[in-house]
């Protein structure tokens, strides 16, 4: 057992890119469902729109990296709106199997052979650096210290995620804290009670429904940034993971999606890294190394149970504040 | 589109004829110029040659013409199954396969068919070499593919409405959107292989056992799980998420035991039978048909006639009365689970069958459309599933002819959103079920 390679990859878990992309996609959760009560199970949509906006706006139309982004979050209002305009009159559980089919199909039609010059097909999309990479301001070097070491281009990415997240959280409090959150989460408590107010419902919904789903595609482009843009990773059960890191840290919650997110993949690296370990020393019998790294997506499926049983409101959630309406 | 009536089942040599094709490729191109291939217009300054081979085994005799600019000429391949035209233009031409010189059963198997366009190279020369496999002749008209994917649209609509019906039986008795009733698809499968493939039981036995095994799985679930939750008073959206955690849990499990690839069950590549157009199945299509109807009638008469499906029937449309009413309504869920915990499990093993092979996730592969076709129909109403699974399995394989095959999934996902917004309550749902 090698302790200190898996300390150090486990504390590298605690700040990394996808760690922050899922702390983006899991506030713009938090926006859908934890405030607005909104069940949006196509989260990995929104990503892949970042994801995909962002590549294919560098590597097809030859736009710069901010412009790239730009185009992703436009994309992602229109997603937003394609999406709410039907589906937002919908009952909870009706919303979540269209926002899932949504995702699906986007997902497939990222997949398709037939779109193979844009979308690259089952490869993905790669090699768009070069415009971001060109515009770090940290000169070539090592930055950081012991497990937190990065080189010039790392930190750029880990600087310009931190940024966004801290951006977006903020705005998510005084969001949440003025009159427009109050009438968000009077909503999701009673809808009718609100619209007896004389307020839009609709209008409102369709309001969380865009920002939470800018902060979801924000997240996918974090994602996107330090590597590749592959379409394996926007299934279905990414979107679930995102729910379990949203239900772990509290969906009703500014800082809960936050630290979900990070609580998740701290846990994920740890695992990733201790169970084969436990398997090649022999600690773990009558199973290979590969079945040991799969034991922690079971424990991901089993976790999430125990929290909607167990503390719905999940590590920084307040009781009375109900986060699953009936 | 000739590959569609093929394709299924045939992924295997699909590959192992690429690599022969590409292997003969290259040494079409290194033999050339060698004197082997019946040749016609050497002198002439370009040339396009070939090599025709059915899995490794050369063709003879196999009718080539060459077209274009105003310029044809036709040739035979030799016992190498090589080919040689010369041309005089350097200049795009076409390139045809006589299929009627095919031995019976095989055909130009590649998208475009025996007739394709070429253009000479910088080399002066280009080879043309056509993918055969075993397969139907280009003369399917359009009218027996259609019929043809209406008979494979009907197996799939049926064995997806065997695993829909129970979808909508749950979701009527108790509200639950289960998500992890695609892991009670891919258990049925799961132990049905290893029944029938590790266990070596004779495949009538195994299926059947796999059934029962996957209803006692549904009845575990449900006196393990959600009865006590039912009676811990979670609401229908936490339970939707306890599902989807069982659901990602039970299937990595899954993979844990039977890990990333795919596996058969005995008997999956029974040969085709031809039937009639385009139309052919093999013994196991048919017997998936037939046993998906039998059991499907069985259910409706269980649903509409005995004392248990009346009380199933009562539930759905209002629980309050109906336990008011004296139904035992822990006891009507309790065997509700267990039926749809069987059928999902059936489903499963002809959703093997059809795919082919068994893997971790296959039933997740089909729950959107499990759940397209229950909202379809109309969430919560048994018949409705049934009718929506049809539509669904019929869109998905006639639409495959119109779009690429590997956006076919799509279209449904299309038509379960659009039915969401002009009629909620689906084809035969009642309006005020959304409240």
């Amino acid at each position: 057992m090698d302790w200190s390679a898996i300390l150090s990859n486990t504390a590298q878990g605690l700040l990394s890119p996808a760690t922050m992309a899922f702390a983006l996609a899991a506030l713009g959760l938090a926006m859908h469902f934890g405030f607005a009560g909104l069940l949006n199970f196509g989260i990995a949509g929104f990503m892949a729109i970042g994801a995909y906006g962002y590549a294919i706006s560098i590597l097809t139309f030859g736009f710069e990296w901010w412009q790239g982004i730009l185009v992703s979050l436009v994309a992602s209002v229109l997603f937003s709106l394609l999406l709410g305009i039907p589906t937002l009159r919908l009952r909870g559980d009706y919303l979540a199997i269209v926002t899932i089919a949504a995702a699906e199909i986007l997902r497939l039609l990222f997949l398709t052979n037939a779109f193979v010059d844009v979308t690259g097909s089952a490869d993905g999309l790669s090699g768009y650096h070069n415009s971001f990479r060109a515009a770090n301001p940290f000169p070539e070097g090592d930055y950081g210290f012991g497990p937190w070491t990065y080189n010039n281009i790392e930190v750029w990415v880990l600087i310009l995620g931190l940024i966004t997240l801290a951006i977006c959280a903020f705005l998510l409090l005084l969001l949440m804290k003025s009159p427009w959150g109050r009438v968000i989460k009077g909503i999701r408590e009673d809808e009718d009670a609100v619209r007896a107010l004389g307020k839009n419902v609709f209008a409102y919904k369709m309001q969380a429904l865009i920002i939470g789903g800018v902060f979801g595609s924000l997240g996918g482009i974090v994602y996107a940034l330090p590597s590749a843009v592959n379409p394996g990773v926007y299934v279905t059960s990414l979107t679930f993971f995102v729910w379990t890191a949203l239900l772990l840290g509290g969906a009703a919650t500014v800082f809960g999606p936050v630290l979900g997110a990070v609580i998740f993949w701290v846990l994920q690296a740890f695992l990733s890294n201790v169970l084969p370990q436990l398997v090649s020393s022999g600690i773990l019998p009558f199973i290979s190394s590969i079945q040991a790294s799969t034991i922690r997506f079971i424990l991901v499926g089993v976790g999430l149970m125990l929290l909607v049983i167990y503390r719905p409101q999940g590590i920084l959630g307040d009781k009375k504040e109900l986060t699953f309406v009936k | 589109m000739i590959l569609s009536t093929t394709q299924r089942g045939s992924r295997s040599w699909i590959q192992l004829l690429m690599l022969a094709v590409v292997t003969a490729i290259t040494f079409g191109g290194l033999f050339a110029t060698s004197a082997h291939a019946d040749e016609v217009g050497t002198d002439l300054p370009f040339k396009i040659v070939g090599n025709v081979k059915n899995e490794g085994i050369a063709l003879e005799g196999v009718r080539i013409v060459v077209s274009g600019g105003g310029y044809t000429a036709e040739t035979v391949t030799d016992a190498d199954g090589k080919w040689y035209i010369g041309v005089p233009e350097k200049a795009g031409y076409t390139v045809s396969l006589d299929q009627e010189t095919l031995p019976a059963g095989i055909a130009v198997i590649e998208e475009g068919g025996a007739e394709q366009s070429v253009e000479i190279g910088p080399s002066g020369s280009v080879t043309k070499n056509f993918f055969i496999g075993e397969g139907e002749r280009i003369v399917v008209s359009l009218f027996d593919q259609v019929i043809a994917r209406i008979v494979y649209g009907l197996n799939f609509g049926l064995m997806l409405g065997l695993a829909a019906v129970g979808l909508s039986l749950v979701f009527g008795t108790t509200g639950l959107s289960n998500f992890a009733h695609a892991e009670m698809v891919t258990f049925g499968a799961i132990t049905a292989f290893f029944l029938g493939g590790l266990l070596a039981l004779p495949i009538w036995v195994a299926i059947p056992a796999a059934v029962v095994i996957s209803g006692l799985m549904g009845w575990g679930l449900d006196s393990g799980l959600w009865r006590p939750l039912r009676k811990r008073g979670l609401g229908l959206v936490q339970l939707m998420i306890v599902s989807i955690g069982l659901s990602l849990a039970v299937r990595y499990l899954f993979q844990f035991f039977v890990g990333g690839g795919t596996s058969q069950l005995p008997g999956f590549d029974s040969p085709k039978i031809k039937l009639f157009g385009a139309t052919s199945l093999s013994v196991i299509d048919i017997a998936s048909m037939v046993l998906s109807l039998v059991v499907i009638i069985g259910f409706a008469w269980w649903l509409m006639t005995t004392q248990t499906g009346k009380a199933t029937r009562a539930i759905s449309d209002n629980p309050d009365l109906a336990a008011a009413s004296g139904i035992d309504v822990d006891r009507v869920i309790r065997i509700v689970w267990i039926v749809a915990a069987g059928l999902a499990g059936l489903s499963g093993v002809l959703w093997a069958y059809f795919r082919p092979g068994i893997k971790w996730d296959m039933g997740a592969q089909i729950l959107l459309l499990i759940f397209a076709a229950v909202t379809l129909g109309g969430l919560g109403t048994a018949f409705g599933a049934l009718l929506g699974a049809l539509v669904v399995g019929l869109l998905v394989e006639v639409s495959s002819l119109v779009i690429p095959s590997d956006l076919k999934y799509v279209g449904a996902l299309v038509v379960l959103i659009v039915i969401l917004l002009v009629r909620p309550q689906g084809i035969l749902g009642r309006k005020e079920r959304i409240g």
